[in-house]
């Protein structure tokens, strides 16, 4: 579905990715998981064409996308929720969500999709009309997913869904992902809370300072002396 | 002259300078810049104009249009030579740059058509209309109809159409809009589109009302509408509207009551008073952001 072949990308003369190289499968929930500045927020703003690579290669279901402008990666498949949600603050929920289908022409199609939004966040479906800026940290978060999903997308690039939320908030987010994954949407989820990450995962990537260095299977992470260590407190 | 007349003599300068306002805050909302050059946007939209009427004898509807045309041109090309390329840049490059478009067109003006001023031809037909014992010229109607219907259509265009509502998402968070799939650069070429066609309206209503035009005419309204905008709160589409207004409103109240050497003076003097006790403007954003 999604393969990052050797991709590398600087900030200025710093270099911040050092030829990060994994692959998602259709169907799989894939952790990114890593310490603050490890670079994980860089290589989704990467993979969405918000920030260009210096080499390295992105491939969307065997589609080069390394070029391609962050606007149209939308609409091949790939819908990104960005950390800290980055709703449109001043717009209603409604608003938000339309602008989530903004490259859908089918209106019955648009229709469609923000029912099934409505059924997974009924919440948003109460506050159609409330000014985004004025939910909950938590409801934020869901608008900000319930925007990208009014695309339809193939795979879903979460970054940080579970900043700033309570426990219970968190919880019922992860529940929400694992039923978006379990409706066919692929999903590569970037987290700081490594356990819960870990727990909904397939697999993992661990990043640290720009590099992969561990990866395998999410439970067998989950129980890895090094991973508990660095990542989960233990 | 009573004050009435004068007040509705302020609120059609007022509007005009609404109209210039305008474009100011909606480059400034999207693209996040100072476009210094709108000014001398509107002179040459003047121009256009002119030389449509007078030289060409063109009836004056065609006129009004090409001069429309020719100003949203003339503002994408501006955008797409002298700003795109600075998009990263410091936004004092930017800043010097808009000051640099702003000379250029000015003395490519005083190249055509020389720094003498010329007088212009009203495209309003010549009426005025008795209310309340005074007289108030077409012109002064003009202005205030059309800039009401403008207003009104932009509102529509802005919060009913998707363009309109990609040009609130890139205003607000650019990044985000991209990740929508809203094309940022198409976005705010039709904000200068819209910006600059604006200005040409505005051009044909001020040369209306003072019938001349030179290659400074759109220098001054330029700034007043610029602190309208800064006024209102810049960015926002309600304060330039009623930034401009209130601003023509003291303009013309000041010439008339106070001393017209002076009411420049007022004028800025106000925007400073605003600034001193709402740094925002009067419709300006609050710093509300979300942790």
């Amino acid at each position: 579905m999604l393969r990052v072949e050797n991709v590398e990308v600087y900030y200025g003369v710093i270099k911040a990715i050092k030829g990060v190289s994994f692959e998602v499968n259709q169907g799989e929930i894939i952790a990114l998981i890593g310490s603050n500045g490890a670079g994980k927020t860089t290589i989704l703003h990467t993979i969405t064409g918000l920030i260009s690579p210096k080499s390295g290669s992105i491939y969307l279901e065997d589609t080069d996308i390394t070029k391609i402008p962050a606007h149209k990666i939308v609409s091949m498949g790939m819908a990104h929720v960005p950390e800290g949600r980055r709703i449109f603050q001043e717009l209603t929920v409604y608003e938000n969500l339309q602008l989530g289908a903004f490259i859908m022409k089918d209106k019955k199609q648009i229709e469609k999709n923000l029912e099934y939004v409505y059924k997974h966040f009924p919440r948003l479906k109460e506050r159609k009309n409330q000014i985004a800026g004025t939910l909950s940290g938590g409801e934020q978060q869901m608008l900000a997913m319930g925007r990208a999903l009014m695309s339809n997308p193939k795979i879903l690039l979460m970054d940080e869904p579970s900043m700033g939320l309570s426990p219970i908030l968190v919880s019922e987010i992860f529940q929400i992902i694992k039923e978006v994954s379990a409706d066919g949407t692929t999903v590569l989820l970037v987290d700081h809370n490594a356990k819960k990450a870990l727990s909904i995962a397939d697999r993992a990537y661990v990043l640290e300072t720009g590099k992969i260095v561990l990866s395998g299977d999410a439970k067998e992470l989950l129980n890895d002396e090094s991973v508990k260590k660095a990542y989960l407190g233990e | 002259m009573s004050f009435f007349s004068y007040f509705v003599s302020g609120i059609s300068l007022g509007s005009i300078y609404a109209l210039i306002a305008l474009g100011y805050t909606m480059v400034y909302g999207i693209a996040k810049m100072l476009n210094f050059a709108h000014g001398d946007v509107i002179m040459i939209g003047g121009y256009v104009a002119f030389t449509a009427i007078t030289t060409m004898q063109f009836p004056v509807w065609l006129s009004i249009c090409i001069s429309i045309l020719a100003c949203i041109i003339l503002g994408v090309v501006i955008e797409k030579i002298a700003y795109k390329p600075l998009r990263n840049a410091t936004p004092l490059a930017i800043l010097i740059t808009a000051i640099g478009v702003s000379y250029l067109l000015q003395n490519v003006a005083l190249l055509i058509f020389g720094s003498a001023a010329k007088s212009f031809t009203s495209v309003v037909p010549k009426f005025s209309v008795e209310l309340g014992g005074v007289s108030i010229t077409g012109e002064t109607i003009v202005t205030i109809a059309v800039a009401v219907l403008i207003v009104i259509c932009l509102s529509i265009f802005i919060n009913k159409t998707k363009s309109g509502r990609a040009m609130l998402a890139v205003s607000e968070d650019k990044g985000a809009a991209q990740l929508m799939g809203i094309n940022v650069n198409s976005t705010i070429s039709l904000t200068f589109a819209i910006g600059s066609g604006l200005a040409a309206v505005a051009s044909v209503l001020l040369c209306s009302t003072y019938p001349q035009i030179s290659p400074y005419t759109g220098a001054m309204p330029g700034i007043k509408a610029f602190t309208a905008a800064v006024f209102g709160g810049i960015g926002s589409i309600p304060g330039a509207m009623i930034g401009g207004v209130v601003l023509g409103i003291i303009e013309s109240l000041s010439k008339a009551y106070i001393s017209s050497e002076l009411s420049d003076a007022i004028v800025f003097g106000v925007l400073i008073i605003v600034l001193l006790v709402r740094p925002t403007g009067l419709f300006g954003k609050k710093f509300n952001e979300k942790v």
